[in-house]
């Protein structure tokens, strides 16, 4: 086993090798401290004095990158302690994914991530692109299309309704079901309180932690000038916009009867427009940022988990605002086929792939709120 | 090469936090400086990386510190500590001048937090820097990057050029190569000479060899020895270093503060031959932390035991190194490579001592032994919940004492008296000024961040005349 040579290594069983690794970095980090005001993950682990792999995994979905700790410590290699807690708490946290994921027998996804989510966005795409060629002739498929119910005449609204309800309700559910693994696995079923869930949502909301204690995340090196935060508000609340337009379009479907295309200055384009840059911006600024990062604080053999999830954030925008941008012309219906293609795939893969990250940290966020209560006699 | 081939009105020797105070109040006064570090970039700033926190006087309680801290309280501490070993003008100037280092540390880029846990004893006195020592020595660095100051890594000095106590320019050794260096003055910030073993050696013996180092392995005392060759006059006891009781599983050098112990007062401490040698219970911990370094250096072969039983291992910080632990004495005495029959002796002869009382760690309770040489005074208990552990231990050298004699200007003072025309020492070269013996926590910062703002303002006030 790798750290049995290295101080703080400790006897005792683990599922992995890196398990047992971050076993030996939290006994390091435990018996030194000094980055206790960092973020949340060093006060949870001083609340505890061993560390079984329930609570690793906890502790490394707690952790959000910021990079601090590695700038800070005075045993980060190439000192022989060699403590590296952003990079084995990236490799914890990756691996948490897979041992998480439900059902079991598509954890493999994780594997090679970045290459099963280009198969099945390839698949998906080249499926609605199929179905439409099959079911309309050319004078649908190259025709000029518009006013309301435009969209509808390349896919049945119910029918797309159905197909992607049917895939958001799969795709809850199996995260769902990590959750409550994860969940289960990170500590004593404690019922969470609303103080508990609200304080995470802050912390998760403002990103609280990727902050590093307070001047800003490291990335590349001991200067605190990473704008990972900033770019990762743009896509997630790009993302959340999306999503209520989404929302809104459905309901003016269905309780007010008005069909899309919706004009420019409509609720649901407004939020998918401006939603659909931020989730332009915010990804590729996160792929720079990823790119800079010092390669040694990188889990750098799933960067491809990392990179397909931006990528697909990217081009569910792209292929969005370019719809609306080309929809009164003939590459409308191929340019849609393309969009629902990318959709769907983005849903379909959501419980396997890098969007786990969110569910499993505002989890970890939540139990850290609870413990952290509980210290301060709250709960 | 160019920064090794200018001249500069200051010439700091060091890379800690006493030098890089130095070059930052040097620049801010209009100076050019260069910073001659001996350690690599990673390893910058010698023993401040392993540091955590700096005492201040202070009026009134802050953000992150609980109270007050007034000049006279600190000046009674320091007292205390060093047992009157101290140059009273220099200490109380150093203690004044600590008040506004308090709020020039962070406009110089450092961060305070509150105390950390387990260190609430500290939370009024001491400011700790959030991330540690190294994180306000980055912080310190980018300040000093962007004053556009000099700073050479892997840059040692090897040679000082000195006329009748004036400073004239000093060798530099990098990448093999070695370069003249000019300078109006010089800021000696360099440390104090615990890393050399042989140095240690004339005062120790062969003991000197069972020493761990708890800092950086730079502080050979090179630049300390040139001086005093060079007629800057010494004062503290060249003999004495501070040392603690450490893991002896600790590497030689570097292993920081987490290889401490502080377990000693709920279990005993014996040495090789299996035999109590210390009163483990004498006093409230953090004030007896430091005489253990001392005294397991005094013992044979310089290893000692801390032996406890299972019902007091979540009573301290948890350690970077596992105890060793069997479920009799006579195996943990194996494992110890000691004497079973006599470790089984001490042990029962201990517990059998052991009076009736009540037990509490955060006061000088009642628990104590009759009848042993030397008796456990307070929280003595019994070892007998199975199984046993032990921490072996060594002595942990912190720093060492020995000074260049300064003033209050930090300006070097020549064996005759006579101040030096231009040479300035900060930090733990001159800690032996004010700290004659002992330690109290955070005042290797305060020697550091005072006298090296001081010697930096003095040096670049100098450089102009």
């Amino acid at each position: 086993m790798l750290a049995t040579e290295k101080a703080g290594a400790r006897p005792g069983h683990h599922a992995s090798a890196l398990l047992a690794e971050a076993d030996r970095l939290m006994t390091v980090c435990n018996s030194c401290r000094y980055c206790e005001g960092l973020c949340a993950v060093f006060p949870a682990m001083e609340m505890r004095r061993a560390f079984p792999d329930g609570d690793l995994n906890y502790l490394a979905n707690l952790c959000h990158g910021c990079g601090a700790c590695y700038v800070d410590c005075q045993f980060s290699p190439p000192h022989e302690f060699d403590v590296n807690v952003p990079r084995v708490l990236a490799q914890v946290r990756n691996e948490s994914y897979a041992a998480y994921a439900w059902p079991r027998v598509l954890a493999p996804l994780f594997a090679r991530n970045g290459l099963s989510i280009s198969l099945i966005t390839a698949l998906a795409v080249a499926a609605f692109i199929f179905g439409f060629v099959g079911w309309h002739d050319r004078s649908v498929l190259f025709g000029t299309h518009t006013g309301p119910g435009a969209f509808y005449k390349l896919m049945p609204h119910a029918a797309m309704a159905w197909l992607f309800g049917l895939v958001f309700l799969y795709a809850v559910v199996a995260l769902a079901m990590g959750v409550r693994a994860f969940w289960r696995d990170i500590g004593d079923p404690v019922a969470v309180n609303s103080g508990s869930l609200w304080q995470a949502m802050r912390d998760a909301a403002t990103l609280r932690y990727l902050d590093g204690g307070g001047i800003g995340c490291y990335n590349h090196d001991e200067r605190p000038n990473d704008r990972r935060q900033f770019y990762h508000h743009l896509t997630f609340y790009g993302f959340a916009l999306c999503f209520a337009s989404t929302c809104v379009a459905t309901l003016y479907h269905y309780a007010f009867g008005r069909i899309a295309p919706y004009p420019w200055w409509d609720l649901p384009v407004v939020l998918g427009t401006v939603g659909g840059i931020g989730l332009i911006f915010g990804p590729v600024g996160l792929m720079v940022a990823k790119l800079r990062r010092d390669p040694v604080m990188v889990d750098e053999p799933r960067l491809d988990m990392d990179f397909a999830f931006l990528a697909m954030l990217f081009l569910t925008s792209l292929t969005g605002l370019l719809l609306l941008l080309l929809r009164a012309t003939p590459a409308m219906p191929m340019l849609l086929a393309l969009h629902l293609g990318v959709v769907f795939a983005l849903f379909i893969t959501m419980p396997y792939g890098k969007f786990v990250h969110g569910i499993y940290r505002f989890a970890a966020l939540v139990r850290y709120a609870q413990e952290h209560r509980a210290l301060l006699g709250k709960a | 090469m160019g920064v090794l081939s200018r001249k500069y009105d200051v010439l700091v020797a060091g890379g800690g936090n006493a030098a890089l105070c130095a070059a930052i109040a040097a620049a801010r006064a209009g100076a050019s400086v260069l910073v001659c570090e001996m350690a690599s970039k990673f390893y910058r700033g010698g023993n401040t990386r392993h540091t955590r926190n700096i005492r201040c006087a202070h009026d009134a309680a802050t953000e992150t510190l609980s109270g007050p801290y007034p000049e006279e309280e600190f000046f009674k501490d320091l007292l205390q500590v060093t047992q009157g070993n101290t140059d009273e003008a220099l200490a109380r100037h150093m203690i004044a001048e600590s008040k506004t280092v308090l709020d020039w540390l962070p406009q110089q880029g450092v961060r305070y937090q509150p105390s950390l846990g387990g260190t609430l004893s500290l939370g009024r006195t001491n400011s700790f820097f959030l991330g540690g020592g190294r994180s306000m020595l980055n912080a310190l660095y980018l300040t000093a990057e962007a004053l556009g100051i000099g700073i050479a890594y892997e840059a040692e000095v090897v040679d000082l050029e000195i006329d009748n106590g004036m400073f004239l320019s000093a060798t530099i050794q990098q990448d093999g190569a070695r370069h003249a260096v000019r300078a109006a003055t010089l800021v000696a910030a360099c440390g104090g000479f615990e890393s050399n073993i042989e140095w240690l050696k004339q005062y120790w013996g062969p003991a000197a060899d069972n020493f761990l180092i708890r800092g950086t392995p730079n502080n050979r005392g090179t630049v300390l020895k040139m001086l005093l060759d060079r007629g800057v006059g010494e004062t503290g006891d060249p003999t004495q270093c501070h040392a603690v009781a450490i893991d002896a599983r600790a590497p030689k050098y570097d292993g920081g503060i987490i290889t401490r112990h502080d377990s000693v007062i709920f279990g005993i401490v014996v040495n090789k031959h299996a035999q109590r040698f210390y009163d483990e219970g004498e006093d409230i911990w953090p004030k007896r932390y430091a005489i253990w370094g001392r005294l397991v250096a005094q013992q044979p072969d310089q290893i000692a035991y801390i032996l406890f039983d299972s019902s007091v291992v979540t009573m301290f910080m948890p350690t970077l190194y596992p105890p060793i632990g069997a479920p009799t004495i006579r195996e943990l005495a194996a494992k110890l490579t000691l004497d079973p029959d006599a470790l089984e002796a001490t042990v029962s002869g201990f517990n059998a001592a052991v009076q009736p009382g009540t037990f509490d760690d955060t006061i000088l309770d009642n628990c104590r032994t009759k009848g042993l040489e030397p008796d456990k005074t307070h929280w003595a208990r019994r070892l007998e919940t199975a199984p046993f552990y032990a921490y072996p231990v060594r002595p942990g050298i912190t720093f060492t004492y020995l000074a260049t004699r300064v003033n209050k200007e930090t300006r070097m003072l020549m064996r005759d008296g006579k101040p030096s025309a231009n040479m300035f020492a900060a930090g733990e070269i001159m800690a032996g000024n004010v700290l004659g013996r002992g330690y109290a926590a955070g005042m290797g910062m305060t020697i550091g961040s005072v006298f090296g703002r001081i010697a930096g303002m003095e040096a670049a006030r100098n450089a102009r005349n």
